[in-house]
């Protein structure tokens, strides 16, 4: 059958992937004796609707592009990447250990420190799984997602024995000072209420432009692309799988690391114990939505934040609406965006070709 | 329905009253969305004869045999099956109507014996036992009836590729078929297993058997149909008796101009050598030596062409010459300088030495169907588009046009992709890749695999002018008349190592042929096609004990 169009592909289908989600969520609500329409109303309007929510929307956003920007940079090369959890985790010691170090310099002097520092701590976290892979053959898949697990125990050993202050009864380290701390938008713009969103959402934005620019305007990306698309046709153009895959881990690992300096540097102002919290896991979904399209990260990207914060918002007004059943509404998103993304596309086909028929 | 199918028969050859019709096909259309890849088809074939359907690539061969084998549903048009109207929903009800096809890719299970597979789907009893039993007297009387002799427990994985296809037509006779269809069935078969293959189809035809053969060969054409049907871009050009044809004809109605199906060669001047190398040993990926210390040199300006039956090591020393494959010991020079192409970056290297290269399957090595055209044209050059990180997309498309104009690739889109393009183009983009930017060496695997008449000849013309323009050329080819055309010198590849040298001109095919089955021309006195012992010939015998699939796999293309 005939391929869909460029935008019914790229804009129709998710569209109605997403409606289809809120369609089932909705009867999930509705379910439990609330009104679904009341709900979605809720939810838009905690997400968008006024500055502190944008705010938070746009915090989540934040995590969610520099995630999904990881997966979908190393998916180019054919690498699937699900250790941004992990590695955002491990950068956050990069930024703490610079912060720290540097503890009340004012903050533009020690941010673009915590970006090369987050970025060098998580591209080696990346990079240890790349090495295996290229020189050793383990698969990738494996190997992340084990990292994931190491980082977390690892991470938190430090945090307990080594970076927790003396006397302190919390999972963190010692606090950065706030001349220190990258500064939130609210401090410029008061319609952010008291909401995180801090400047490396402006980073996200160069980071998205960034990969684009990597990926389709430079040779390294040309070779990547290559290697992703046909590693036999890579060998035959000289192009070194090698060498490739340890560069493209690198880079995909220190994109996540930016995970690390919203949170650490920007939002919590010290090292918390999981303080990803899941952010590295919705890059995946971010990633595979978004088509590793840079464009469709950043969509997707906002997509799962205003989710993310409508949904809080949601489960404080709604109480009849619980944590658990809003975790069910963005597993719904997930798995008719991502695992069954396709479900509608073979039924939208005929549909356009009837249409074309009939004309 | 949008066409209504026309009744008119206005393309039935005459004579067909004097013979019972097996097949005919009336009035068959079909769409794939823009594409009309069969366009009002009337096709009739007479029981009992071997009936030839000749076409370029995307003439629509294929898509009509799939509408007989139930595949493909027509959008109009009528089957008529012993004249009989039938309409074919799936393969199993035209096999329940005894029409069988034997595809271009064997569909064996490689791991069961023959038995096993010609069983397979077909039992009749859920005792797997019983089934065998009775499977294997079936098939023994088969195979005594066809010449069609395998060892019914061997195991698919052992046998050779002329001998998996046997399987395939055994598993079609075992379903009850009368009518055959071969889909391509030489392309992937030495020139000794063709001749047992051809002698098959007779005996078959003999039986009462009705075949029909789906090539792009025009010699197995001429060799064994009895009448051909000549196709062109989706439309039933004409039907005519063998006999009563040439290949020149077949071929002009097939492209639809005339062709020139001799190479035009003047004599080669060769120069310095440019390519030299010696004891070359080199490995496949399971460390087993497929290059076992091979010497040899191209000249500026000639054309040296390697002969031999495929995976002979063939692909071994394209690959190490080329940079994609490490060798074990030996000295590959380019133009006097040893080349050090070690790692998984060789091939960059190789090239930056000036050294080209035409891979043997290009679908697999030699482009990116998914990327854009002007992609594929800058593939392994790319890091000369542009200073510092940055692509030179400009500058890339620009070159890639000017390589559309000149080899006269088509559709000329260059932001298509280059899965879009057919067999023939595709080739061609690579060719234009390799051959512009200069290089003192090209080597060439398979140029015209899986390529059309019209874009052989353009191919073959392109190398020639390679060499009178000074290059040196090493081309490796299976098949035996291209390097006959093509070369200068050529040599022999058996089992790795360098059997023999002969002269293009006064070499005959028989004795390349004997040379390529590793028989050497001294053992055996008056060296001829005919010569070689019926079944089991000596190319099969090595090709059974080396274990033939990968070869099986490398030769199999879209």
């Amino acid at each position: 059958m005939k391929p869909l169009p460029r935008w019914a592909d790229n804009i129709l289908l998710p569209l109605l992937n997403v409606t289809l989600a809120f369609l089932i969520g909705g009867l999930i609500v509705a379910a439990v004796g609330q009104n679904p329409l009341q709900a979605v109303g809720i939810m838009l309007y905690g997400a968008f609707g006024y500055g502190n929510g944008l705010g938070y929307t746009l915090y989540y956003t934040t995590d969610f592009v520099f995630a999904g920007l990881a997966v979908s940079f190393a998916y180019h090369a054919g690498l699937f990447n699900i250790g941004p959890e992990g590695q955002a985790y491990f950068g956050g010691l990069g930024v703490i250990f610079v912060a720290l170090g540097l503890n009340g310099v004012p903050w533009y002097l020690v941010a673009p420190l915590m970006v090369i520092a987050g970025a060098a701590f998580s591209a080696f976290w990346a990079f240890i799984p790349g090495i295996l892979q290229a020189k050793r053959g383990s698969h990738i898949v494996i190997t992340t997602i084990l990292f994931n697990f190491i980082a977390t125990l690892l991470v938190g050993y430090i945090i307990d024995y080594m970076l927790r202050p003396p006397g302190s009864d919390t999972d963190s380290s010692a606090p950065i000072l706030a001349a220190t701390r990258i500064p939130q938008l609210r401090t410029f713009i008061p319609y952010f209420g008291h909401s995180p969103v801090n400047l490396t959402v402006f980073l996200a934005v160069i980071a998205l432009v960034l990969v684009y620019w990597l990926i389709w305007h430079t040779k390294f990306g040309f070779s990547m692309r290559a290697l992703g698309q046909n590693p036999v046709a890579a060998n035959y153009a000289g192009i070194s799988n090698q060498k490739m895959i340890m560069l493209v881990m690198i880079i995909s690992g220190a994109l996540a690391g930016m995970v690390a300096v919203n949170n650490v540097g920007g939002v919590q102002g010290r090292l918390i114990i999981n303080f990803v919290n899941g952010a590295g896991f919705v890059g995946v979904a971010v990633a595979f939505m978004g088509k590793a399209h840079p464009i469709g990260v950043a969509l997707s990207a906002l997509l799962f934040g205003a989710l993310y914060q409508g949904g809080s918002e949601l489960a404080f007004s709604m109480p009849g609406v619980t944590k658990e059943m809003i975790l069910t509404i963005q597993a719904m998103v997930i798995l008719f965006t991502g695992a069954m993304g396709d479900m509608l596309r073979l039924p939208l086909q005929s549909l356009f070709a009837r249409f074309e028929k009939a004309r | 329905m949008a066409n209504q199918p026309d009744q008119s028969h206005a393309q039935r050859p005459s004579g067909a009253a004097a013979s019972p019709i097996a097949i005919e096909l009336i009035g068959i259309n079909k769409h794939f969305g823009p594409v009309h890849a069969n366009k009002d088809i009337h096709l009739v074939v007479k029981r009992g004869t071997v009936h030839g359907i000749v076409g370029e690539n995307g003439a629509g061969k294929s898509t009509l045999m799939s509408i007989l084998y139930g595949f493909y549903i027509a959008d109009s048009g009528q089957i008529l099956v012993n004249g009989q109207q039938q309409s074919i929903t799936d393969s199993r009800h035209a096999l329940a109507l005894g029409i069988g096809m034997v595809h271009q890719h064997f569909m064996l299970v490689d791991n069961f014996t023959v038995l096993e597979n010609i069983v397979l789907g077909a039992e009749d009893s859920p005792l797997l036992d019983r089934t065998l039993a009775h499977a294997r007297t079936q098939l023994t009387e088969l195979a005594r009836d066809y010449e069609l002799e395998v060892d019914p427990d061997a195991l698919i994985e052992n046998l050779s590729v002329g001998q998996q296809q046997r399987v395939e037509i055994l598993k079609a006779l075992f379903r009850g078929a009368d009518t055959l269809i071969l889909d391509e069935p030489t392309g992937v078969l030495t020139p000794a297993e063709a001749d047992h293959l051809f002698r098959i189809l007779k005996k078959l035809r003999a039986e009462g058997k009705t075949i029909i053969l789906i090539t792009h060969k025009l010699r197995e054409i001429m060799a064994i149909t009895d009448e051909v049907s000549v196709m062109r871009q989706g439309a039933m050009v004409k039907t005519l008796i063998t006999a009563q044809t040439s290949p020149p004809e077949l071929a002009e109605l097939m492209v639809g101009r005339r062709v020139l199906l001799r190479v035009e060669k003047g004599p080669a001047h060769p120069g310095e050598v440019m390519l030299e190398v010696e004891h070359l040993v080199v490995t496949d990926d399971f460390k087993i030596p497929r290059v076992k210390d091979i010497s040899f040199s191209v000249r500026a300006g000639e054309i040296v062409g390697i002969a031999g039956v495929a995976g002979n090591g063939q692909s071994e020393l394209l690959e190490s010459i080329s940079g994609m494959r490490d060798q074990q010991s030996g000295v590959i020079r380019l133009n006097g300088t040893p080349l050090s192409l070690e790692g998984d970056d060789g091939a960059a290297r190789a090239r930056d030495a000036g050294l080209a290269h035409v891979p043997e399957d290009r679908l697999r090595m030699g482009l990116i169907s998914s990327f854009q055209e002007w992609e594929n044209s800058i593939l392994g050059y790319h890091n000369r588009y542009g200073r510092g990180l940055g692509l030179d997309i400009d500058k890339a498309k620009q070159d890639a046009q000017a390589y559309v104009a000149k080899f006269d690739i088509r559709p000329p889109t260059i932001d298509l992709k280059t899965a879009n393009f057919s067999g023939g183009n595709q080739q061609k983009i690579v060719l234009a890749r390799e051959m512009e930017r200069d290089p003192l060496v090209l080597v060439v695997g398979q140029p015209t695999r899986g390529v059309d008449i019209g874009a052989i000849e353009f191919i073959h013309n392109q190398i020639i002018k390679m060499r009178d323009a000074g290059k040196a050329i090493l081309l490796v080819s299976v098949e035996l008349d291209e390097i006959r055309s093509l070369s200068d010198r050529i040599l022999v590849l058996f089992d790795g190592k360098i059997v023999g040298e002969a002269d293009p001109a006064t070499s005959t095919e028989g004795e390349l042929g004997l040379l390529m089955a590793g028989v050497h021309a001294g053992n055996v006195p008056a060296a001829g096609p005919g010569t070689l012992p019926a079944h089991e010939t000596p190319v099969e015998k090595t090709l059974v004990e080396r274990g033939p699939n990968e070869q099986s796999i490398k030769d199999s293309q879209p």
